[in-house]
């Protein structure tokens, strides 16, 4: 009974102290932030790792993602004699949600584990150590460019698969099912707000980019140093981050549009 | 891989971004029917707009030839007074033009329909359109229908 409670202690405190260092290392990347402007070149190879080559996956599931919906809403428009809509349908779901939620988890999986594998091994074999021993601070050096390159990726992968996906929906729904091109985009230009849509789904994006790029960079920078607990925080990563953006959809969608 | 070719990629990943978000504000959303070429406004007095709305489309014969600017409510009139924009290469509007509420379909959104009159003088800046036909509540409508079928039905037990 007492080692129970106890044990509930311990695991409550850790998780507090875990919490803690996450905010602590956000911060600390944060101030480390003004120092890479002399050091660009570091951020733009991170840039080519984590945006440039997630460029595939994202287009590819853009494009799916988009025939899908056209195939879907023009399905359901059909009944009610309103498939002119469908490009209404499609630029909506893909600009406001989609868009950005999709492109978070890709990017989770494709760029957030691959950044907490790549911290991981370096606190495994001691690289990190070995810049703190040459005075060169691992969080400023290693952590913030690469936090830097999630941020400026996200938002503009999430951009490339909304256009993408509205792509693919007007390929499916104008090219084979036969809705009309000029309703398609005129009906499209009506009703989505450049405001209320695409720029609340910018900002999404752009929160979900932070969110990532801080859970993997956090997940690698506190692994054990072993095979085994890199690979625990490389899925942590993953699940984590996943809970986070869907959590967090929820509520900025409810702030945003929730009027 | 050199940095030059990682440079080149990067700049290409950005401009690419750039692009499509190009695309949304310009081919996705309104951003492209705002503002563009200046209109001139006329207004126009309803006794009631509902469901009309900032940004509704106005219409002649069909064809949008500007939209809802601003909607007030006369506190001496107690009237609703809808401010129009109309695109200014349409400026041969006669003067006694008259403006009505519609709905676009059954349940679609409302918009102001514009009937041109026989007026040799055409509307410019600052005008109002004086013969107006108020939005259909469809509640009223039915409301008055089986008020009517009442009374008919009253006079015929008598």
């Amino acid at each position: 009974m007492l080692d129970s409670v106890q044990l509930l202690g311990r695991k409550g405190l850790s998780f507090f102290q875990r919490l803690g260092r996450g905010h602590i290392l956000l911060v600390n990347i944060l101030a480390g932030l003004p120092g890479l402007l002399p050091r660009i070149g570091l951020v733009i190879k991170q840039t080519y790792a984590v945006g440039v080559l997630s460029l595939v996956i994202i287009v590819v599931s853009g494009l799916f993602v988009g025939m899908v919906l056209g195939l879907q809403g023009y399905n359901t428009l059909v009944d009610f004699g309103a498939e002119e809509s469908l490009g209404v349908v499609v630029a909506l779901s893909l600009v406001r949600e989609l868009g950005p939620v999709v492109t978070a988890l890709l990017f989770a999986g494709r760029a957030g584990s691959a950044l907490t594998a790549e911290i991981g091994l370096m606190k495994a074999t001691e690289q990190l150590s070995a810049m703190e021993m040459m005075a060169v601070d691992p969080v400023r050096r290693v952590l913030a460019p690469r936090f830097l390159a999630g941020f400026i990726s996200m938002p503009v992968l999430a951009a490339i698969f909304s256009a993408v996906g509205i792509l693919g929906g007007y390929f499916v729904g104008v090219g084979l099912l036969g809705v009309d091109d000029g309703a398609y985009w005129s009906q499209m230009q009506d009703k989505v707000d450049m405001y209320d849509d695409i720029n609340n789904g910018i900002i999404k994006s752009l929160v979900f980019g932070v969110v990532v790029t801080w859970i993997a960079i956090f997940e690698g920078n506190d692994s054990i140093p072993t095979s085994e607990g890199v690979s625990r925080a490389t899925t942590r990563t993953v699940v984590h981050s996943a809970l986070a953006v869907l959590g967090l959809d929820f509520i900025l969608t409810a702030l945003m549009f929730g009027d | 891989m050199t940095t030059r070719v990682i440079e080149i990629w990067v700049g290409i990943f950005v401009a690419a971004g750039m692009a499509a978000l190009f695309m949304l504000a310009m081919k996705v959303s309104n951003l492209s029917t705002y503002g563009g070429d200046e209109g001139y406004e006329v207004t126009a007095r309803f006794e009631d707009i509902s469901g009309l709305k900032v940004r509704s489309p106005v219409t002649m014969s069909g064809v949008r030839i500007g939209r809802v600017k601003a909607i007030q409510f006369d506190d001496q009139a107690l009237q609703a007074v809808v401010v129009m924009e109309i695109e200014s290469r349409h400026n041969m509007l006669p003067k006694d033009t008259s403006a009505s509420i519609y709905t676009a379909g059954l349940l679609g959104e409302k918009y102001v329909g514009l009937e041109a009159g026989g007026d040799q003088n055409n509307l410019v800046q600052g005008d109002e359109i004086k013969l107006t036909q108020d939005s259909l509540v469809l509640e009223k409508l039915i409301g008055q229908f089986v008020s009517r079928f009442m009374t008919d039905s009253a006079a015929e037990n008598k």
